[in-house]
């Protein structure tokens, strides 16, 4: 009690300061994961964190294919969102993404890869300079990391690399994003793949301005697919920009109307 | 064919739930007449747990002058042996013809149980095992951990076909189709009227979709509906006596397609299609939640694949 009283004043104190200045004991993580403090000492490196009901994490009620496990990140609660970082502690490469919202709400969908039972969380960036992190520990069988993509086993990954899906949904409050792109995401850890990951994607509007910014990891699913929610403004064409570890680039437009097609074409 | 627990390739067909316990308990099949010398033995309406020893499909005995037939083999070793005594217990005479309807380890993994009989299963499932037995046995040990002792997967010989089968004075009709899986063995028994449909039906339990084609089951669905019958024996759930399961089934599938194609059509990712409301007629059905949460897993890649348009061109 004592401590966590503790822990509460120097978190109020830190809003009043800038946040890097000085380093805060952790908050207790509430998933009681073995590599929490190894993982927040890294991704926070001294800033003010809270656990936060804020940021909803959205995980499946059981993970069907721990090589393809879908995690929603809705941080549309809190105000100026900087970063969305998600990570699972106890994956071999434990950070998925780290989204940078520019001109977007704080929003994104993905699925990323689990090589075991592990916490999956979204840490969440704030302009004050807090962390509000959120998740939950994820059930899942060894080997999606350390297993081969589906396209290495049937052998036709190299036929469709690079293929760039997408559209987009007008709404009142937000344009609805959705990206797909066909890549082998190798993590490295298996034998005799190396490495090789999307590492990049940006949308950006007509002027080529960037509204979202995504850093990608290999430990993001097959064929990634992003879901992302920009602001309203972004109402005429945008461009979808990428590369990876090999240093290829994609590239796609996604026209405004493209969401209202597909919605009419599935019309029952 | 030892089947071991080696390294996982490709989509795993059971789901990773809870952790299981050490602890395995004993397995109580229990019978219900249905028919002349036709029982059914009945699963748990449940996923597979360390609570049911992974015992949720339902099997079907039989009585013939050749020995009891018994069709598909349960989860287990362990499984199977008391589904084998029970048999000889209701016919008299031990297991001499096991079918297996198709690859999924609750329905195929209790084989070894039943040494001297004749396992037949069709073609594409033996092929199908070869294939995924070492993954489902991965996952069925790592799930169900005790209750797998000395679990062996034996491949059935792929003997069954479309077609009349006289065994030891009883006529089965056999039907070679596919849907679930990549074969689905559907068995009339003319004596009794009664249609056992393996997985391609199930009863007031949400159908599951690993490993589904859906229009090749709604062909399966088709044949089955026009194979006069008296009752239904589903892969999952009650005995159908009132002609609804092979409909509900249907049902279910159509309304599965539709609903995720229009999730993928307005715009939603995965977690969000799961999480759709599901219609009020469904209300009764067990694991509906479950099996949505599963089918958009195996069903919506797909679907986004064919529904959002090529933006690099
Ligand atoms: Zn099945």
């Amino acid at each position: 009690m004592i401590r966590s009283l503790l822990s509460l004043a120097l978190g109020a104190s830190a809003l009043a300061t800038p946040a890097a200045a000085l380093a805060e004991p952790l908050p207790a993580d509430p998933l009681g994961s073995p590599m929490w403090e190894y993982h927040a000492g890294k991704l926070f490196a001294g800033a003010p964190v809270v656990f936060d009901p804020r940021v909803m994490v959205a995980l499946p009620m059981l993970t069907e294919n721990q090589h393809v496990m879908p995690v929603t990140v809705d941080a549309r609660a809190l105000n100026e969102v900087k970063r969305i970082v998600i990570f699972a502690d106890l994956n071999p490469i434990p950070v998925a993404v780290e989204y940078t919202p520019l001109a977007a709400h704080a929003f994104i969908a993905t699925r990323i890869k689990l090589d075991q039972r592990t916490p999956v969380r979204a840490a969440v960036l704030t302009a004050d300079g807090v962390w509000h992190v959120a998740g939950g520990w994820v059930d899942a069988a060894g080997g999606g990391c350390s297993a081969p993509p589906v396209s290495r086993v049937r052998g036709d990954w190299a036929d469709h690399l690079g293929e760039l899906r997408g559209a987009v949904w007008q709404g009142a409050d937000a344009i609805r994003v959705r990206m797909s792109l066909r890549h082998p995401m190798d993590t490295g850890l298996v034998e005799n793949i190396p490495a090789y990951n999307l590492e990049q994607l940006t949308v950006s509007d007509a002027h080529g301005t960037p509204l979202a910014r995504l850093v990608v990891h290999g430990s993001v699913s097959e064929d990634p697919v992003f879901t992302l929610m920009l602001a309203p403004a972004a109402k005429g064409e945008l461009a979808v920009s990428g590369r990876d570890t090999g240093g290829l680039e994609f590239g796609g437009r996604l026209l405004p109307t493209s969401g209202t097609r597909i919605a009419a074409a599935v019309a029952r | 064919m030892i089947a071991r627990r080696g390294v996982l390739l490709g989509a795993l067909a059971l789901p990773v739930i809870a952790r299981a316990q050490g602890f395995a308990g004993a397995y109580a099949p229990a019978a219900i007449a249905i028919g002349e010398g036709i029982w059914l033995v009945p699963g748990a309406d449940e996923a597979l747990e360390p609570s049911n020893g992974g015992a949720i499909a339902n099997s079907v005995i039989m009585a013939s002058d050749a020995g009891a037939i018994v069709v598909d083999s349960g989860p287990s070793l362990g499984f199977g042996k008391a589904l084998a005594a029970l048999a000889e217990q209701l016919t008299g005479k031990a297991p001499a013809r096991v079918y297996i309807t198709h690859l999924h380890p609750d329905h195929s993994f209790g084989s070894a149980a039943f040494a001297r009989a004749e396992i037949h299963s069709l073609p594409a499932t033996r092929t199908d095992l070869e294939r995924d037995g070492a993954g489902f046995s991965d996952a069925m040990y790592r799930l169900l951990q005790g209750w797998m002792a000395g679990t062996e997967l034996i491949l059935p010989q792929p003997a069954a076909a479309d077609g009349v089968v006289t065994f030891g004075g009883r006529r089965l009709r056999l039907m070679a189709l596919s849907g679930h899986s990549a074969g689905d063995l559907a068995i009339l028994d003319e004596a009794s009227g009664t249609l056992i449909a393996g997985d391609l039906v199930f009863h007031n339990r949400a159908p599951t979709t690993p490993h589904a084609d859906l229009p090749a089951w709604h062909a399966a669905l088709a044949r089955l509906a026009a194979t006069p019958h008296r009752q239904c024996v589903p892969g999952h759930g009650p005995l159908d006596r009132g002609s609804t399961a092979i409909a509900q089934t249907g049902d279910w599938l159509r309304w599965l397609e539709d609903s995720l194609r229009e999730a993928v059509g307005s715009g939603l990712d995965m977690a969000e299609a799961a999480n759709l409301p599901i219609p009020a007629r469904f209300a009764d059905m067990a694991m509906a939640r479950y099996e949505l949460t599963r089918s958009v897993s195996h069903l919506y890649p797909r679907f986004e694949a064919e529904l959002l348009p090529r933006i690099d061109g």
